[in-house]
């Protein structure tokens, strides 16, 4: 018994780390890399934070299309600016509780006043924003507020 | 069908006059206002007649930025309202999108965290529109000269929202030290993470 405790424990917390691992915390030069990928696709960045309300309304949107889109060459970055002290206590649990599978960065720089203007000129810091591009195509489009499903659909199909 | 269109339509005309809105930047002339504050009075900065300027914070009661800034407000009140900066705080979330930020709930959080400076309430939202603030927290620092109200700074009041001590760039501060010395304010605009201002519907 105790031993299929401990075997318990332990997969909890293998799981628990894998979970963990797939947040890549990222700064400037990780961001700046983002936007400037050569791919030659469409990216949609989500920028969001667990304690965003809007934002949290529209995660399953981004969840339900990157899954729909993965295979057609649109790739997903849910970059959430949750503060580093709150990663592991609450934008982990809360991507578990809701099951997201997009891929999810962590942006820990908080000199938001050094990087803002380099996703988008026009942005002003409030949450969620999303910037779709696709560099090779020089298509570039910084969407400044929450989006429907639908929105999001038609936006992707657009810029696709 | 068709009602969901015109929502749809709707919301990107609004969308659409949200981007179209400009922002008060360093220079410009400020608006004075008759806001509500959390004891029912009537303020506007012409009524505040001793001071030389005002730290204007567009504020909430609900936003996580906020609660990381508030003892920050509170201290910027502390510090430059005897110098003639006091803070005025604006709340012009609509209640009906978030609840927590009612007239009410501004009430409650002004006696819970003894707030000394004014919180208003901009109930129709006009001020946010005018001043072009977007997120709470949102500084607009004016200083009152030839009986205008100008704008000295936009923007955050420091660059660690999560921890005041590791933030090694005092916006706000550094702005409102070089005015009190009559010197240019160096940085006069910065962008930061914040809330979005939950904007009326319609």
């Amino acid at each position: 018994m105790r031993l299929l405790l401990a075997l318990l424990i332990s997969i909890t917390i293998g799981l628990a780390s894998a979970t963990a691992q797939k947040i890549e915390k990222i700064g400037i030069p990780e961001l700046e890399r983002i936007l400037a990928s050569p791919a030659d696709q469409l990216h949609v960045v989500n920028f969001w934070a667990t304690w965003c309300p809007p934002c949290v309304t529209e995660l399953p949107y981004f969840e339900k299309l990157s899954k729909e889109f993965r295979d057609k060459g649109v790739k997903f970055i849910l970059i959430s600016l949750d503060f580093p002290s709150q990663i592991e206590t609450k934008l982990i649990p809360f991507l578990e509780k809701n099951k997201i599978t997009a891929e999810v960065k962590a942006m820990t720089n908080l000199d938001y006043n050094s990087w803002i203007e380099k996703v988008d000129a026009g942005w002003q810091g409030n949450i969620p924003v999303t910037l779709f591009f696709n560099n090779s195509g020089k298509t570039k489009y910084f969407h400044p507020t929450e989006l429907t499903e639908k929105e999001l659909r038609d936006l992707i199909t657009k810029y696709k | 069908m068709k009602k969901y269109l015109f929502t749809a339509f709707a919301a990107l005309m609004m969308t659409g006059l949200l981007n179209a809105q400009s922002q008060y930047k360093a220079g410009d002339i400020a608006s004075d206002f008759k806001l509500k504050n959390v004891k029912g009075e009537i303020v506007s900065l012409a009524d505040i007649k001793d001071a030389d300027g005002f730290i204007v914070a567009f504020w909430c009661n609900t936003c996580p930025v906020v609660k990381k800034y508030d003892q920050r407000l509170q201290y910027l009140h502390a510090k430059y309202a005897s110098k003639g900066y006091p803070v005025i705080a604006i709340n012009a979330i609509d209640p009906a999108v978030s609840p927590g930020d009612s007239y009410d709930k501004m009430k409650e959080t002004a006696a819970k965290l003894n707030y000394k400076f004014e919180y208003l309430f901009d109930e129709t939202q006009e001020i946010a529109r005018k001043y072009g603030a977007t997120n709470t927290p949102h500084i607009y620092i004016l200083s009152r000269r030839d009986g205008k109200l100008v704008v000295d700074y936009v923007g955050a009041i420091d660059n660690n929202a999560d921890d005041a001590s590791a933030a090694d760039k005092k916006y706000a501060e550094d702005a409102l030290n070089s005015i009190l010395k009559g010197q240019p304010v160096a940085v006069a605009g910065t962008k930061a993470v914040g809330c979005g201002i939950k904007w009326k519907k319609g």
